[in-house]
């Protein structure tokens, strides 16, 4: 496991790309075929089900370090991540453990999931005492399945690429879904001839960079499609060989979470692969995160909750049609394909109710429509387009998506095709009143921060940040927590309310589970509004004003 | 009678004072004498009439101070005696010249430990334990997650990485405190890796050390000359301070490394958003305190700089009596990056890059 311990500590300590996958084609080149396999499982995020309580790691150093408890706390406090403070704790041991990165995953950690605790104690204390600080560390972090490094798939996929002078595009493609980490998956994906097994597997998503600059810097506006710039959940649809496949953009599988697309998809025919956007849709329009949140959360969705919160999936972009790649295609001939393809099928025109008898199993009489095809914006100048977009909170999106005609369907986020452009956020300004020390690269440092707005003279809390300041502001913000601290409720800092940020958020809801009442969607700092004293912070009428906005839309739109 | 006499040394807001010797130790103002434990920023202020500090610190103080500071110098345990209060100073082993302030009266023996170390350091006299009733003991990291790996494997380690930067054609920057840190490294270098360069902050105390006898491989201020092809191969040894400085633009294509206790965090590491972290420090580590504090025999604990309320608590459960003794920088570091709260080397603590400011992104 040393191999990978020092590829971990050079992925870590870089901040250079280049020199992240040299050092990540060293590793492939050098490791064996089970090592490399299970080092590619981790590096991608991939994680092994949970092995042993995180509770008995924390119990277990307690009792061999002898540290006391309020002590082991303090420490985990600083750190911010419990395997570092382990693996500091235990006392340094002078020997290296000569296990291999399989042997340690497959022999040891693996079967510590169906022992007794005394056993995993035994086992456990038994790897530590053989390994190094930083093997430790590294150990631990598999163990908690909390290992992360500052890399990412696309940067395996190129070191790997380069150790086996391979097309990156192609082993991303083999890479993506669902695998078992063996020595025959390995030799697979590193064969030189594409036999392309797994029908399962998706195409790596096409990203948009956001618009900052006047899009009349894009040229003239007919080379461009606009759509809406959807808020759900980015997906594949994928039919082959008659099974259907749903990919999520964090790359999983969510078919159960989505029976009826499941159903709808397999109207399609074979070697079809759709991009899109997973939504719930009620009242002819896009429903809120919140709710689509809910069905992602089940393993198992009820025939009640489907019909509470139907789902729809508003395809896009067509990647893959009669078993051909098509991603190499200009994006207007996929964008004409897919209405093509649509189009054929009866259930997905919406002038038209879907036919029932295409989905008989479901007790919908209100004809959901399924598979949408996402409008196009009809603009003839770069400045109508800006007037659509001024629109967007009303069709509950986000902004606007702006396509190249010619675009192909990049791997990842490549410049220059595909250009999100959002609608600015809500702003509020807003005063803070608790802090709490960050985790990884901010622990210790006060970095996560409540806010209040004016209630009857009083601030209620009423959203969480955590980004948007520049490192130096986090560093003052700091300083004031430590200097200005009313109370402390155990990690949670109380401070004297006189900082205002400027608060941006791209959605509030009605919630009955904050106090304010009111729920806002990625909130964060964008200003630090010096200028400002606490009194001239906003209301939450205010806040709720803006709630009143959406909801009155809403109910227009009904 | 003992328990109702004022003690020996108390908390004004000038500073450490002693009452009954009429005297300072490291205040933060001008006084009329101020007992100096060592010459970083935070302990050695200007602004006092006479000062009483180390022999073995003398160059170094008076290169901190200016030439002109009414400086008497004391040996090691050599005792003088001021109204009616012994005095004596006794390595600290922190920096050059660094003392333990060892203070006696009417039966009564206190030491102020300023900042010290227990590991072994070229650069300095090895800290002394002093037994004593009263031990005022620093506690910068004063919690049981540090613990220092053996000084000679981190020069080795700095070493390795300094031939495989020369083998990638990249020039080395270590940024390290200009008074202590950066001579200890300097001591542990291969000089017969390639040239050393050091900045002007490094380069001032290095003749410091010199003066005083210290063995350093030879150095050169980096500034001079513009010919690439030096620093390919060379070692630059920068302050903090220099981090993203233009001043580094100079030495092309480099690669980054911050010696620093707090080094041994992850994210304190990352922050610093260097290549390297060494784990370097000049302030004991917590099994060092520990030792440090029983070696010394002393009943009563006072804990100052650092993780103050943590190592008090400990020790008041292990058979010590504890206390807190407020400080100026209220007890709290800001930041990993304050080692010795050296102002000279505080000015760019700016920390880079955030990625917390990326939004999420769907599509």
């Amino acid at each position: 496991m040393q191999n990978f311990v020092d590829l971990y500590q050079q992925l870590d300590e870089t901040t250079k790309t280049n020199r992240k996958v040299a050092a990540l084609q060293d590793y492939f080149s050098v490791s064996s075929p089970a090592d490399a396999i299970w080092a590619i499982y981790f590096l991608t995020g991939r994680k092994l089900s949970r092995l042993v309580k995180t509770s008995l790691l924390k119990s277990l150093t307690i009792e061999l370090t002898q540290t006391p408890e309020w002590l082991f706390n303090e420490c985990y406090d600083i750190v911010g991540d419990l395997a570092e403070t382990i693996a500091l704790l235990i006392p340094e041991s002078s020997t290296s453990h000569h296990i291999s990165l399989h042997e340690l995953v497959e022999d040891v950690m693996q079967p510590l999931k169906h022992q007794s605790t005394d056993d995993q104690k035994q086992a456990i204390t038994r790897l530590w005492n053989l390994m190094t600080s930083p093997q430790r560390f590294v150990l631990n972090k598999l163990i908690t399945g909390s290992f992360r490094v500052g890399v990412s798939e696309k940067l395996v996929v190129r070191g790997l690429a380069e150790a086996f002078g391979l097309s990156p595009k192609v082993l991303a493609h083999r890479l993506m879904g669902e695998w078992e980490p063996t020595v025959e998956f390995y030799q697979s994906i590193i064969s030189k001839d594409g036999g392309e097994g797994d029908l399962s597997r998706p195409y790596p998503f096409c990203l948009a960079n956001p618009l900052q600059a006047d899009p009349q810097t894009l040229g003239p506006s007919s080379a461009w499609i606009a759509e809406w710039k959807w808020d759900g959940i980015r997906a594949q649809m994928i039919k082959r060989n008659n099974k259907v496949f749903l990919w999520s953009r964090g790359e999983e599988l969510i078919n159960p979470q989505f029976p009826e697309l499941e159903h709808a998809a397999q109207a399609l025919p074979n070697g079809t692969v759709i991009d899109g956007e997973v939504l719930i849709w009620k009242n002819e329009r896009p429903s809120t995160f919140v709710d689509l949140q809910q069905r992602l959360g089940r393993k198992k969705v009820s025939a009640k909750l489907q019909k509470a919160l139907p789902v729809c999936f508003m395809a896009f972009d067509l990647i893959e049609f009669q078993y051909h790649d098509w991603r190499e295609k200009a994006f207007s001939d996929r964008r004409h394909q897919l209405e093509q393809l649509l189009h054929q099928l009866p259930h997905i025109s919406s002038d038209k109710p879907s036919t029932p008898s295409l989905f008989p199993e479901l007790e919908s009489p209100q004809s959901q429509v399924m598979i949408q095809l996402a409008q196009t914006l009809d603009f003839d100048h770069w400045e109508n387009l800006a007037i659509t977009r001024q629109r967007s909170r009303e069709h509950g999106v986000e902004g606007v998506m702006l396509k190249h005609r010619d675009s192909h369907y990049e791997v990842g986020r490549v410049a220059g095709g595909w250009w999100k452009w959002k609608i600015d956020p809500y702003t509020v300004d807003a005063v803070l009143i608790y802090a709490q020390r960050g985790h990884g690269r901010r622990a210790s440092l006060y970095s996560d921060y409540t806010f209040g707005v004016w209630d009857g003279g009083q601030l209620v809390p009423f959203a969480k940040a955590y980004s948007g300041l520049t490192d130096e502001e986090m560093r003052k913000v700091d300083k004031y927590v430590r200097e200005h601290t009313v109370g402390k409720f155990g990690p949670v800092r109380h401070v004297t309310p006189s900082l205002v940020f400027e608060l941006a958020f791209e959605n509030v809801q009605l919630s009955g589970r904050h106090k304010s009442g009111v729920a806002v969607r990625f909130p964060r700092m964008s200003r630090w509004r010096t200028d400002k004293t606490p009194e001239q912070a906003d209301t939450l009428d205010n806040v709720k004003q803006m709630l009143q906005q959406t909801t009155s839309l809403t109910k227009d739109a009904t | 009678m003992t328990s109702s006499r004022e003690p020996l040394l108390i908390t004004t807001p000038q500073g450490l004072f002693c009452p009954r010797g009429d005297f300072h130790i490291d205040p933060w103002v001008g006084v009329k004498k101020a007992i100096i434990t060592h010459a970083h920023g935070d302990h050695a202020r200007y602004g006092s009439a006479h000062y009483i500090a180390s022999l073995e610190g003398q160059h170094v103080m008076r290169t901190r101070l200016g030439k002109s500071i009414q400086l008497q110098s004391l040996r090691y345990g050599e005792v003088i005696v001021i109204n009616g209060v012994k005095v004596s100073l006794h390595p600290a082993g922190h920096v050059l010249g660094s003392a333990q302030v060892r203070l006696e009266s009417q039966g009564e023996v206190w030491v102020a430990s300023g900042d010290y170390k227990v590991a072994p350091d070229p650069t300095c006299s090895p800290f002394e334990p002093v037994r004593c009733h009263h031990f005022i003991t620093e506690s910068t990291f004063g919690m049981p997650i540090y613990r220092w790996t053996d000084t000679k494997i981190v020069a080795h380690e700095i070493n390795r990485w300094w031939l495989s930067n020369i083998q990638e054609q990249r020039t080395s920057v270590i940024f390290a405190y200009s008074l202590g840190k950066a001579q200890r490294i300097l001591a542990g270098l291969d000089a017969g890796l390639g040239p050393i360069f050091c900045h002007g902050a490094v380069e001032n105390l290095n003749g410091a050390y010199r003066d005083s006898k210290v063995k350093l491989p030879e150095t050169q201020l980096a500034g001079r000359g513009n010919e690439r092809q030096i620093w390919k191969s060379a070692m630059i040894l920068a302050p903090p301070s220099a981090q993203g400085s233009i001043w580094l633009r100079k030495f092309g294509d480099i690669s980054t490394a911050f010696a620093s206790g707090w080094m041994m965090i992850r994210g304190a590491r990352r922050r610093k958003a260097v290549d390297r972290g060494f784990v370097v420090s000049d302030h004991a580590d917590w099994p060092g305190l520990l030792e440090a504090i029983k070696l010394t025999g002393a009943e009563h604990i006072s804990v100052t700089h650092g993780y103050t309320s943590q190592m008090a608590h400990y020790l008041n459960n292990h058979g010590y009596k504890a206390d807190v003794l407020e400080t100026r920088f209220t007890g709290e570091r800001i930041d990993g990056n304050s080692e010795n709260d050296d102002p000279l080397e505080l000015e760019d603590e700016s920390l880079q890059s955030d990625p917390s400011k990326m939004v999420e992104s769907e599509n």
